[in-house]
């Protein structure tokens, strides 16, 4: 059969890794010092998603008529999210379905899921027959760990997988999921076809070179759906945060003088092997 | 203490929240609504902090030879477009139109990191500019198709190029005007192409390790060939393509540089530009000169950029460390002023960084302004030659002299009112608004590549000494010393600081060029009555006594009767070519705040914060501003007085000094005269003990007056250095620096 999909991939942007996360808290609640002028990118889990989205559509392109498509919801400011989609754009095609909602705090998930639910139900042309609906497992900052489930279960979509390192089509139409599970292990899942929802780990692709020409040609799409986003606001639903803190880092820094380099080599495969 | 309505002296206290992001940089350097540009630089970002970093810090600088890794370097600007960045989409580019400021943005964002790989980058772009700008229709589409990175379904490597212009000793890096390779018909066949023998010896060739063809500059040797000319050398041509020996540079080491020979026989279509023959000898069309012209006037403003990518890029790094300096120290415990600050409880350290930071964003403005001015240049030359063209006018002194009545419509442009009538009329003749551009872009361009790279050096030696001894190390995080180094080579490669000033010497004295600067003076008072934090009155006042002084300099003699002004007098116009690029600079970075403040508040990003980023960005504009101005001060002030002979003590100049019994009797009608007389005679003839009797300000009394006004404009500027370094001890950065240090990789 010609395995023609419609991938839709759910990715939010979060600030860059490499900044100075510092949880203040402001009036709307809890949230990231200076997120609005932090650099942002897309969610590495979502990222993961969508480069195996686009890797699955390559191989999957279905016929002229009826070809296998990827876009890309995610809710942001759409400055913001312009200033992402220079360098995602380049990565891999994909049709761009901006939400311009707020960044920073923690909103709640439900409310989160609605709108992009109501985002994907709204994409002209997508056949929610054929669809896998994408995204990250977790997420670089605030990950709620039941969004991408919501915005399935809003679409009717029962078939869920979350921790997916690999998916494999099979002739029937059917495929196979590998989930990640405890103790480094999989476990491998084979559903009998789409629709469903995927929440990806890291999967197993290199995250593809910029490419200019393929910037270009998403372009076309994405800058004409950023001037078009709708506005959504997020509704707290009376969610209240007690307190917020970032994880603590595990480090502990001892300088030693009186040990040789075996010695220490030592201390450190016991610690390891303590841990 | 209000000044004008809504404005005030000392402006409110705002804190910049962090470094200035992308959307403060495109509002900035006017790309904001270009997407193209933005993924040009998101794509060069990624590959500079990427695969460049990983080879820096992997130890790929210590070799001059060329290796895999550097070659792999060139595939991955390939893939990133960088290398198409130059093309036009017909020939396998993405950017529409004139890319001066495309190149200049990716050489800006290569040179973040490594200085050589932007030059690997550009070297492609230099080969390839003689054919881009004078070459033939054909030579165009062979050589831009053959350089551009394979299509999809395509499966070639791109061809690279090298341009062969300096040659061996005696002769390094000779005036362009001197070669040494040669030209010679090879074999005329009636009725058939002719064929060329080139011989030429290249010193210093960038890119020639990986080169499949070779633009070289060549001199006649035949009288059957006219004047020298630039020819296309492939590396499969029938004779010697030999790439020489790599050269042993301390710098750049991962772009390609050796010194070629070619002994090569290729046809006279190869000619770039092509030719014609007349009464049986080979005219080229256009002569080596006249190619370098237009391939320098443009490649040299990206050079410039590159030093102020280290500067801006040396911000990070030194924050960072400077307050982390005693962190892990006993004396140093967390909470304490000591761990939380480092060495930014110390203003000099602070002051030392905001003069860094300074430089860069001027030298960056000033550089992206130059690739601006080059990209709305383009155009409009190509439409002055097609206008000059139908009124039958080819070039040369013809052309001059059909310019000349623009240029006077230019001027009186400059001078018209804002709401004049005539102003539209003027305003819409491209040949007025070229003439207008030409006379800018000829400063802009010489004074990016000389004071960027010059001053810019000078200024990375100060980041280097703002790590202490980690600054010279292999280890500096942002690579530092290397880009200290580097910086000397990109004030010399592409026409040194001498070529730069000589060339100012003569385009700085332009009517066009003083016109506009004269309206740009009264333009920065303007500036400063809504923007008084930015520096701007103090330079309008820089920008009056440097001209002030030029128009001295061309009117005056020294003692023997020598012009002061004189192409040969290079103490004289250098020093004035020095004292106009601080003043370009400066003018550029306020210019560039002015437009964030106007344009940023529309910008969902940039807005957020923006009245913090724009003090600071302002106080960094007034920092630069008193430097400039005492630059200026102290060069002109040179200038003016240093050619007046000095007074001595001898007969002649005696006249001028009291007598001490003289003195005593005046004082019984003048009380006080005493105390003010400094060159006094005693009756023996004794005279103080100083070189002479001080010199007089005779003709120089009104330089003096305006010398004095820009020191008290001077007021203020320390304040907003103050405020500047007080943000810099707040202003929030990453946990760390995005790209490795050496032995990370």
């Amino acid at each position: 059969m010609s395995n023609a999909f419609h991938i839709v991939v759910c990715a939010g942007i979060v600030p860059d890794p490499l900044q100075t996360l510092e949880p203040t808290t402001g009036p709307s609640g809890p949230g990231i010092k200076n997120e609005m002028v932090l650099p942002a990118v897309l969610d590495p889990w979502a990222a993961s998603a969508l480069f195996e989205a686009a890797s699955l559509a390559a191989k999957n392109p279905g016929s002229p008529q009826s070809p296998s498509k990827v876009w890309l919801v995610s809710l942001g400011p759409k400055a913001k999210l312009q200033q992402v989609m220079m360098s995602v754009a380049q990565k891999v095609s994909f049709e761009l379905v901006p939400v311009d909602g707020p960044i920073g705090g923690f909103p709640d998930a439900q409310a989160t899921a609605a709108v992009l639910a109501d985002a994907i139900a709204a994409i002209p042309g997508l056949d929610r027959e054929r669809m896998l609906l994408f995204g990250g497992w977790e997420s670089a900052t605030r990950g709620a760990g039941v969004t991408l489930q919501l915005v399935g279960e809003r679409l009717g979509i029962a078939d869920q997988f979350q921790g997916v390192d690999q998916i494999e089509l099979h002739e029937d139409g059917s495929f196979e999921v590998l989930e990640r599970v405890e103790g480094g292990k999989h476990q491998v899942s084979v559903c009998a076809g789409v629709p469903a929802v995927l929440g990806w780990a890291t999967g197993n692709l290199a995250e593809p070179r910029n490419n200019p020409q393929v910037g270009m040609a998403n372009m076309r799409t994405i800058m004409p759906a950023l001037q078009k986003a709708k506005t959504a606001t997020l509704d707290g639903n009376g969610l209240h945060y007690v307190s917020v803190s970032l994880p603590k880092q595990q480090r502990t820094t001892r300088v030693e003088k009186n040990m040789n380099a075996d010695e220490i080599a030592a201390e450190l495969v016991a610690w390891i092997g303590a841990e | 203490m209000a000044t004008v309505a809504g404005t005030v002296a000392i402006p409110e206290s705002k804190t910049m929240l962090t470094l200035p992001g992308d959307a403060v940089r495109q509002i900035q350097w006017r790309f904001s609504d270009r997407f193209d540009l933005q993924m040009l630089v998101a794509s060069a970002r990624g590959v500079a902090r990427g695969t460049v970093a990983r080879l820096v810090a992997a130890g790929e600088r210590n070799t001059h030879e060329w290796t895999k890794a550097k070659d792999e370097m060139m595939d991955a600007f390939d893939r990133a477009g960088i290398t198409a960045a130059f093309m036009e989409p017909e020939e396998g580019g993405f950017i529409v139109g004139p890319k001066n400021l495309a190149l200049g943005l990716a050489a800006f964002e290569l040179a973040w990191v490594d200085g050589g790989a932007a030059t690997a980058s550009l070297a492609g772009f230099l080969a390839l500019s003689p054919i881009h700008e004078r070459g033939t229709a054909e030579q165009v589409a062979r050589y831009k198709k053959l350089a551009a990175p394979a299509q999809a379904g395509e499966n070639r490597k791109p061809w690279r190029g090298a341009f062969a212009l300096t040659e061996p000793i005696p002769y390094v890096g000779v005036d362009t005007g001197m070669l040494s390779g040669k030209v010679r018909v090879a074999e005329w066949k009636d009725g058939e192409e002719p064929w060329l023998q080139v011989d030429k010896r290249g010193r210093f060739i960038t890119g020639i390790a990986f080169a499949n063809f070779v633009t070289a500059a060549v001199n006649s040797d035949d009288e059957r060939i006219k004047g020298s000319c630039v020819v296309i050398l492939e590396e499969t041509d029938e004779g010697t393509f030999d790439r020489g020996t790599a050269t042993k540079k301390l710098v750049h080491q991962l772009s390609s540089t050796g010194d070629p020979v070619f002994n090569l026989k290729v046809p006279a279509s190869r000619i770039v530009g092509g030719y014609t023959v007349k009464d049986g000898v080979i005219v080229p069309n256009f002569n080596h000169s006249e190619i370098i012209d237009a391939v320098f006037r443009r490649t040299r403003v990206p050079v410039g950029l590159m030093t102020a990518a280290k500067l801006l890029s040396a911000a990070e790094p030194v924050i960072r460390y400077q307050r982390q300096r005693f962190r892990g120290a006993e004396g140093a415990k967390p909470g304490s002023v000591r761990y939380e600050q480092g060495i930014q409880q110390r203003e000099d350290a602070l002051h030392r960084l905001v003069d860094i930071w300074a430089t860069g964003e001027a030298a960056a403005s000033m550089g992206f302004a130059a690739a601006r001015l080059f990209d709305e240049l383009d155009p409009l030359e190509k439409q002055k030659t097609a206008m000059l063209k139908e009124r039958g006018i080819g070039g040369g002194r013809a052309e001059m002299k059909a310019l000349r009545e623009s240029e006077e419509r230019a001027i009186e442009l400059t001078k018209l009112r804002v709401n004049s009538a005539r102003r539209a009329e003027l305003e819409a003749d491209p040949l007025v608004e070229y003439v207008l551009k030409d006379a800018e872009a000829n400063v802009l361009c010489p004074a990016t590549k000389l004071w960027n790279t010059g001053h810019g050096a000078n200024m990375m030696r100060e980041a280097v000494s703002l790590m202490g001894g980690y600054g010279i190390t292999e280890d500096c995080p942002g690579f530092l010393a290397n880009k200290w180094m580097d910086a000397q080579l990109e004030a010399t490669y592409e026409g040194p600081e001498a070529v730069q000033r000589r060339q100012l010497t003569v385009t700085m004295t332009s009517e066009v060029f003083l016109a506009q600067f004269a309206a740009w003076t009264a333009e920065m008072r303007r500036i400063a009555s809504t923007h008084p934090g930015t520096g701007a009155c103090t330079l309008a006042s820089a920008m009056k006594l440097w001209a002030w002084t030029l128009n001295y300099l061309q009117k005056t003699t020294d003692p023997a009767g020598g012009k002061l002004y004189h192409g040969q007098r290079q103490g004289v116009t250098f020093a004035l070519a020095d004292a106009l690029s601080w003043l370009m600079a400066s003018r550029c970075q306020i210019l560039d705040v002015l437009e964030l403040e106007t344009r940023g508040a529309v910008d969902a990003v940039a807005a957020e914060g923006l009245g913090g980023t724009v003090q600071f960005l302002s106080d960094l504009c007034h920092t630069q501003a008193a430097q400039a101005a005492g630059e200026v001060s102290r060069i002109c002030a040179e200038l003016v007085f240093g050619y007046n002979r000095h007074p001595a003590w001898d007969e002649q100049d005696h006249r001028s000094c009291f007598l001490a019994a003289e003195l005593e009797e005046l004082e019984e009608t003048m009380p006080g005269i005493m105390a003010m007389a400094v060159d006094v005679l005693a009756a023996d003839g004794s005279h103080p003990a100083k070189a002479g009797p001080c010199a007089g300000c005779a003709g120089s009394s009104e330089f003096l007056r305006l010398q004095s006004k820009l020191t008290t404009c001077l007021t203020g500027s320390r304040l907003a250095k103050d405020r500047a370094a007080e943000t810099v001890s707040k202003v929030m950065i990453p946990e760390a620096l995005d790209y490795p240090a050496a032995g990370a990789a």
